[in-house]
């Protein structure tokens, strides 16, 4: 009973989104198309043959008519073909694979302490309103917020980095670490444990803090925020007051009745996060050399790789949606009112 | 002879007065945190300003100047009393690139916003008050570009101005800026457009025969617009931290332009790994002032306008001040 509601939900909740993904799709090919300039000739440089121009046009469909090109592009997303880019011909399922990895295991530690930061911080600020925790718990979350990645991140590189010593400031892994270590995953993080490689997975940690840290502090900023106002909401409700009436420790209120409530919207935060988190992470792999799908981006930028673009930022697209799609069910599974 | 009336002493000037004084009563009344937070904010920004507008009085040296009386300046000169904060690897003065920063922010984030809010609410406000198709089609093209990252749809913008006519400038990322903001406002403006719609005044005009022209202007749009203050502060101190992310990709101000921090922190990158930490460093400060600064003003401004969160330093006791004037 409860399975089948959950399946509508979820298969209304796609249904939706089709038309969402499909309008995404639209403007990006809009943009990349209508842009002026033709951009085979801006990704190769001033000084390439017209012929070689016209054979690359051609092999790309570039000179077909518009409405055929739109076609072909949907029917090649469908079937999961995001193209090759112009400057290097690789395939984007290979960036997807290789830096796309790189990406997963950046964000996701980074989400880890985004959400530990910002829970321990966002709760304390809300039970001890206007205190100086209070004061302090919104400041840091302020200044986290103001702080632009990259110049976090440059700070953590100054003091951790090159003062002191302690940890590395770029690239994903040492050279050695890279040339050893087995491919199982692309997320070198998980090739290190599969293969029992010790020294590797202190060697992959130790260039995972700085950057992870960064990012997870300069996206720590919403969840404080958001727990913070929810405490204080909570904190009013009428069943904290009946619970208090009933006679129930004050510590307990908070702790088990309070917080627990105030700790539900997390969920949705982590997919309004997303968005941020992948524009940090652009920023951050800019800022680290970390070889992921944002910094390959920002590579492709520079070169006017045009189809290289259209493809990482359709990627960006779709992952967006899936994971907003993913929330909204486990908020559906974890709150039954949700449901409709 | 002409007898000029103060307008304050018309019924009506002091109605509106009075009006006013309602208006930023909540501002007047916030109590502990939020008042010290509006005010700091207030203090801060107001510092930027001075700055960026009388960057040419303050500033030591030109933003761009790398010698002073046919003397080179030093490369990535450490702090000293010529240079206050160092220089660059191009001899520039720091301090120089800091205070003219304030300019080059300031500029583009007005623009920025002055189109955004142009763009994005008259077109939330037709869409919520028309409904229907277009309605629809708006809500939908506007909510997939919300959950875009913003800064990915700023990107994409600025690469693409930037191979055009336009080129890369003020304009281009300012317009970057725009797109990136305008699925905000059209978002706020449309949802709070549809609640204030079926409003029994806005029927009553309506059943008086006003346009749909005069109802928006006169009777939605003033309704609406409140909501606009706060979120338009917060949205101006993401918007500097927009720029600083497009000028550290090298999609900002071009260097010859003006200063911008965001690519001042680019160069400073390669300079920390050898530990040189001024290059980077003010810049880097100056976007957490101004960013703190306005998010101070914008999170005061919500917290006093928002009754959920508002705590008054008074009571509730209100007495209506257009009632007559008891005698003295």
């Amino acid at each position: 009973m409860t399975g089948t509601s959950l399946r509508t939900y979820l298969l209304t909740r796609i249904g939706l989104v089709l038309p969402m993904v499909f309008i995404l799709l639209t403007v990006v090919f809009l943009l990349m198309r209508v842009a002026p300039g033709n951009p085979i000739q801006a990704s190769l440089g001033g000084h390439v043959p017209a012929p070689v121009i016209k054979q690359i046009e051609h092999r790309l469909g570039f000179d077909k008519p518009l409405l055929t090109q739109y076609g072909n592009y949907l029917w090649d997303i469908v079937r999961g073909n995001f193209g090759t880019t112009i400057t290097d011909n690789r395939p984007l399922s290979q960036i997807i694979k290789q830096n796309g990895a790189a990406t997963l295991e950046l964000t996701f530690f980074a989400m880890l302490i985004a959400i530990a930061v910002g829970v321990v911080i966002g709760l304390l600020a809300g039970r001890f309103r206007d205190t100086s925790i209070d004061v302090f718990g919104r400041l840091f979350g302020i200044v986290t917020y103001a702080t632009p990645v990259f110049f976090l991140g440059l700070l953590a590189q100054l003091v951790f980095g090159v003062w002191l010593g302690w940890l590395p400031i770029s690239d994903q892994a040492s050279p050695v670490t890279q040339a050893l270590l087995k491919t199982h995953t692309n997320i070198l993080f998980v090739d290190a444990i599969i293969d029992g490689n010790g020294g590797a997975l202190w060697d992959v940690t130790k260039h995972l803090i700085l950057p992870a840290t960064t990012l997870g502090l300069a996206t720590a900023g919403i969840f404080i925020r958001l727990i913070r106002v929810n405490v204080i909401r909570t904190l009013r409700d009428d069943y904290i007051e009946a619970a208090r009436a009933r006679g129930i420790v004050e510590r307990r209120v908070v702790f088990s009745h309070a917080f627990k409530n105030a700790l539900v919207p997390v969920i949705t935060v982590i997919g309004l996060n997303l968005a941020l988190l992948l524009g940090g992470a652009v920023l951050t792999e800019t800022t680290f050399n970390w070889p992921g799908i944002g910094h390959e981006l920002v590579l492709y930028l520079e070169n006017r790789d045009y189809a290289a673009v259209q493809g990482i930022i359709i990627v960006f697209a779709l992952v967006v949606v899936a994971v907003s799609v993913l929330v909204d069910f486990l908020n559906a599974y974890v709150d039954p009112r949700i449901r409709y | 002879m002409s007898v000029v009336t103060p307008p304050a002493r018309t019924p009506y000037g002091r109605a509106r007065l009075i009006a006013l004084g309602r208006t930023t009563k909540p501002i007047r009344e916030a109590s502990g945190i939020a008042r010290g937070m509006l005010w700091a904010g207030a203090a801060i920004t107001l510092f930027f300003v001075v700055l960026a507008v009388f960057a040419p009085l303050i500033s030591p040296y030109a933003f761009n100047q790398y010698k002073s009386g046919g003397v080179r300046f030093p490369q990535l000169g450490h702090p000293s009393a010529a240079h206050w904060m160092g220089t660059t690897v191009q001899s520039s003065d720091v301090m120089a690139r800091v205070i003219y920063g304030a300019q080059t922010e300031l500029k583009v984030v007005v623009i920025a916003l002055v189109m955004a809010l142009t763009t994005g609410v008259p077109l939330g406000l037709i869409s919520g008050y028309f409904g229907g198709a277009l309605d629809r089609v708006l809500v939908l093209i506007m909510d997939a570009l919300f959950a875009f990252p913003y800064l990915l749809i700023a990107i994409v913008i600025a690469f693409l101005l930037s191979s055009s006519s336009i080129g890369q400038g003020v304009l281009t990322a300012a317009i970057a800026i725009t797109a990136a903001y305008v699925p905000l406002y059209f978002r706020v403006v449309r949802n709070h457009v549809i609640s204030v719609r079926e409003e029994p005044y806005v029927d009553a005009a309506r059943a008086l025969g006003a346009r749909p022209r005069t109802v928006i202007r006169k009777y939605v749009f003033f309704n609406v617009v409140q909501n606009v203050p706060p979120i338009a502060t917060l949205n101006a101190a993401d918007a500097i931290l927009l720029l600083a992310a497009l000028g550290f990709l090298g999609y900002g101000i071009q260097p010859t332009q003006g200063a911008e921090w965001g690519y001042d922190i680019n160069r400073a990158v390669s300079d920390a790994a050898s530990g040189i930490w001024w290059t980077g460093l003010f810049p880097g400060l100056a976007i957490v002032l101004l960013v703190t600064g306005l998010t101070l003003v914008g999170e005061g401004l919500s917290e006093t306008l928002n009754p959920v969160l508002r705590r008054r330093r008074f009571g509730r006791i209100e007495f209506d001040p257009l009632a007559p004037e008891r005698p003295e």
